[in-house]
């Protein structure tokens, strides 16, 4: 085999990359009256990607296609592991905010809430009722930057690009928002284990009410743009169906759950850090197509603009960090005068706080679906296992079930409407 | 969550259909009702709890490893069950040790684990027996070593650029 030369195989055959007969007995659904014509049984693979301008950071999509028809898809991930829940077992507790921010970039509040909650189980600490508050009005505007931008980036993936200047232009506004109360625009370390690391600045809920105040305009600009626009309905509806059955199957959450009729929502079923004091509807969809997945998000911003201005609104009064000094820092003018607080802030830094042996598994709702944390406590100042149940990751597991069969315009739509993230999928 | 009661009984009824054996222990705390069940019974409990129990789990929604070095056996692998309705969970912790560990598949019960039991095979090298694609999904195909355990060290992969590619010849050996 090795030595026959390649060039005695005739171009067609070297062309035929995969062929129904390498392909093995698999039947091929609805070609049954093709297959007599010879070139409706060639099957071609097609690699897109993983550095692709539609794939949504570094997804490799081997596909195998029938014409345009794309008949199977093998998603390949891994191409920005890190391992960062390697890393995170060399680090105090403290520290491992700053990995698993990084994870699931575009949901940086998620990530630290799922861990320091975990965290928090294992502590047995309590959060104050003000800290649970700020982290619910972080988290909500941290969904609609996050839905934000995976509408502009999917419309673009689609050909709208106004979508992508007016998307990021309002998800700046947000990014500002954590920028004035948290010194970052992204990945901000704000929620610390016990609550949040300061407390909102004076002038922050006027801005935050500007905020809300324009946004549900913009959402109707949204829609008057996209909703409206023959194009984008032709290729959205329709298209990607997946039953909710499968999807219950396949574990997938969030709002590509939601868009298939299915009501469930972990801020309603299993609520946590008080969101069962805020009243919100948990918007689905009917058929689960890639419509009801933009619909479901756009309805989701209108839901989360609803959820800040309560949490405004009612924002209570006390700490916004446990008083308990063996895990929160003392507050620093404390360090001036007292010798105790100097002591406990010199402990933390230095050596972290011990956390008794355990293992917890918390889930929260983050923009794409269930964000469990996994965390393993032996007792040291550093987590012995931390794994991150990724939404994405999972989520990712039915585009096959979505695309198999249409188009690859479709195809393209149904991973603009899934919403990846490849840092949670790799982490 | 079943509180420790209700987990008594889970681990009841599953003894009395499945055998003594199946179930070695059970563990309550800070809210969290955990099964442990013998590696060699995954399967059975799994299937039992997600279909023939009264109170089904119907949802399988993380399924990860753990290496628990030093302590034997040194693996763990947990099934966080859910169920929508009752809205409830119960994390089914299985322990293998060896240097290749084996446990079933159960990817016919639950078909989301397809990922993240390659994950598992990936970071600490258990093989799940009957999975149908079992190979590495993060990590590189040719990479040697499980990465997630415990024993394997931090750092000390060189990265390799041109002008030091020479000097690392064959560092993997």
């Amino acid at each position: 085999m090795t030595d026959q030369d390649p060039l005695a195989v005739p171009y067609r055959e070297r062309e035929r990359s995969v062929t129904m007969e390498r392909m093995g007995d698999q039947p091929v659904s609805g070609t049954d009256a093709l297959l007599e014509d010879e070139r409706h049984e060639e099957l071609f693979t097609l690699n897109i990607g993983p550095h692709h301008p539609a794939t949504h950071g570094v997804l490799r999509l081997l596909t195998t296609l029938e014409g345009e028809v794309v008949r199977d898809i093998k998603p390949i991930v891994g191409y920005v592991h890190t391992g960062i829940e390697k890393s995170c077992e060399d680090q105090q507790y403290w520290k491992v905010i700053t990995f698993v921010e990084r994870m699931d970039y575009l949901a940086y509040y998620f990530n630290a809430t799922a861990y320091c909650m975990s965290v928090e189980r294992l502590l047995d600490e309590e959060v104050p009722p003000r800290a649970q508050y700020l982290r619910v009005i972080h988290m909500e505007l941290n969904r609609i930057a996050s839905h934000l931008f995976a509408l502009a980036t999917g419309a673009l993936d689609l050909g709208a690009i106004t979508m992508l200047w007016w998307g990021c232009r309002d998800r700046d506004l947000v990014l500002d928002l954590f920028e004035m109360s948290s010194g970052q625009r992204m990945h901000p370390r704000y929620i610390q284990v016990g609550g949040v690391f300061e407390d909102i600045p004076p002038g922050w809920e006027k801005k935050v009410r500007e905020f809300l105040a324009i946004m549900p305009t913009r959402l109707d600009q949204y829609e008057d743009l996209l909703d409206r626009n023959e194009i984008w309905l032709e290729r959205l509806k329709g298209t990607g169906v997946i039953s909710q059955e499968r999807a219950l199957e396949l574990g997938v959450t969030g709002p590509l759950l939601r868009a298939t009729g299915h009501p469930w929502d972990l801020r309603k079923a299993m609520p946590y850090s008080s969101y069962e004091q805020f009243e919100f509807d948990v918007p689905v969809g009917h058929f689960g197509d890639n419509y009801d997945r933009f619909k479901v998000r756009m309805d989701e911003m209108r839901e989360s603009l609803k959820i800040v201005e309560q949490g405004l609104d009612g924002l209570p009064e006390g700490r916004y960090i446990t008083s308990n000094r063996k895990v929160a820092l003392p507050p620093r003018h404390e360090l001036a005068t007292s010798m105790e607080a100097l002591i406990h802030h010199f402990k933390l830094v230095t050596e972290g706080f011990r956390v008794p042996p355990g293992e917890t598994y918390v889930a929260i709702e983050s923009p794409r679906g269930e964000l469990g944390c996994y965390v393993l406590a032996d007792g040291s100042a550093k987590p012995a296992r931390l794994h991150m149940r990724d939404p994405s990751f999972v989520n990712l597991q039915s585009l096959p079930d979505m695309a198999r069969d249409s188009l690859i315009a479709d195809f393209i739509a149904c991973v603009a409407m899934l919403d990846p993230i490849l840092g949670g999928i790799d982490r | 969550m079943p509180d420790a009661t209700g987990l008594e009984l889970i681990a009841q009824r599953i003894r009395s259909s499945l055998g003594d054996e199946a179930v070695t222990g059970t563990s309550y705390s800070r809210g969290q009702a955990t099964l442990d069940v013998a590696p060699a019974a995954v399967y059975d409990v799994l299937a039992y709890l997600s279909k023939g129990d009264e109170e089904p789990w119907r949802r399988l929604m993380s399924l990860h490893g753990v290496d628990y070095l030093p302590a034997e056996p040194r693996f763990g692998v947990h099934y966080q069950l859910l169920s929508m309705e009752r809205c409830d969970r119960l994390n089914v912790r299985t322990r293998i040790g060896g240097d290749e560990p084996h446990l079933p598949t159960v990817i016919d019960l639950f078909p989301t684990v397809d990922y993240q039991e390659r994950e598992v095979y990936d970071m600490f090298g258990v093989v799940f027996d009957g999975h149908p694609d079992m190979r590495r999904i993060l990590l590189p195909e040719d990479y040697t070593g499980y990465p997630q355990r415990r024993d394997f060290p931090m750092g000390g992969e060189p990265v390799l650029f041109t002008f030091n590619e020479n000097q690392y010849p064959r560092w993997y050996d």
